[in-house]
């Protein structure tokens, strides 16, 4: 694996970041349409924040869902924050008032800057400018989408989605070098890939890491 | 309180304290070597979903647009050794020129 220096990081948070916090302008958007109002699409941001819940939140609402389906939705989609926690706990050990902050931060984007340095120190840098960079991006962008609404156009114009899917190519690039990092990225990715078309946008991720965990699990035992 | 407010509030709590409970999770329980091992593996599965989910997903359909002229132009940038900032601003360029020029 690649050790990258503090510089590195830096590049890969404030990339990561920058590009997560662009889509914000879609979310904030996305929510007022859906009936929120701006104060309410800045709340999910600021307290909820974790993009596929908040998606899966106004989603739901827009589409008549009720309250129970919308917090359910967004809630199992927030699972995985939860198995990114217990990672993230491993590396850095926030104590005191960093636990609830890091918490806060947990999402796929910090997680995922955060777990492919390659020692702690580097884990730790990763995760808390990774987590701030999006949080406070997120957060603006929010703000700006609900308040100019759709007039925006789509931000897919600008190629904002494949930038994210570039970020974690480039983010599980040093696994693929060994056998065993590629036989499982491989199987995460036949997972959820599989899986997409049956169950709700966000959990085929959760089940792809599911199965990542019983296959480490397996590739030990033997 | 309006049903706005409530799903908006009550969804930010349970995210809070799905977030919260990884790390009040006794962290003995991952010095077991079998779990840590199984720990340091599992983000490659989890990373290589979220390139598949983030390249191929549209909802819950499976679609091939301009973000898979994205990804392969993200893969040749990476296999050249190219920075990460490099890598993320050509996958983006190459969809967005993709979209502009008709397709996907």
């Amino acid at each position: 694996m690649v050790t990258l220096e503090p510089a590195g990081v830096r590049r890969q948070a404030l990339s990561v970041g920058l590009a997560t916090a662009l889509y914000g302008i879609s979310l904030g958007a996305v929510a007022v349409a859906s009936g929120l109002s701006v104060l309410q699409a800045c709340l999910t941001s600021l307290l909820l924040f974790s993009g596929g819940s908040q998606f899966a939140l106004v989603g739901v609402l827009g589409s008549g869902g009720s309250v129970w389906a919308a917090v359910a939705a967004s809630s199992l989609l927030g699972i995985r924050n939860g198995l990114y926690a217990l990672q993230i706990n491993a590396a850095i050990r926030p104590q005191g008032w960093r636990r609830p902050a890091a918490a806060q931060l947990t999402i796929d984007e910090s997680t995922a800057v955060s777990v492919a340095q390659s020692d702690d120190a580097g884990r730790r840098l990763g995760f808390w400018l990774t987590g701030l960079t999006v949080y406070v991006g997120w957060n603006l962008m929010t703000l700006l989408g609900a308040l100019i609404g759709r007039s925006i156009g789509d931000p897919r114009t600008y190629g904002l989605d494949a930038a994210a899917a570039a970020a974690f190519l480039a983010l599980v690039w040093p696994r693929l070098r060994h056998r065993s990092g590629l036989q499982i990225a491989a199987l995460g990715a036949v997972v959820d890939l599989s899986l997409v078309p049956v169950l709700p946008a966000g959990l085929p991720i959760v089940a792809a890491g599911a199965v990542g965990l019983v296959a480490g699990l397996r590739q030990v035992s033997r | 309180m309006s049903a706005s407010w409530t799903a908006v509030l009550l969804a930010s709590v349970i995210a809070f304290g799905l977030k919260l409970s990884g790390y009040l999770i006794p962290p003995r329980w991952l010095e077991q070597p079998r779990i840590s091992s199984a720990l340091t593996v599992l983000p490659a599965a989890l990373l290589a979903a979220l390139v598949m989910t983030q390249t191929f997903a549209t909802g819950r359909h499976l679609t091939v647009d301009a973000r898979v002229i994205g990804l392969v132009v993200a893969a040749i940038a990476l296999s050249r050794r190219a920075p990460f900032i490099v890598v993320v601003v050509l996958g983006a360029l190459a969809a967005a020129a993709t979209r502009a020029a008709g397709w996907g």
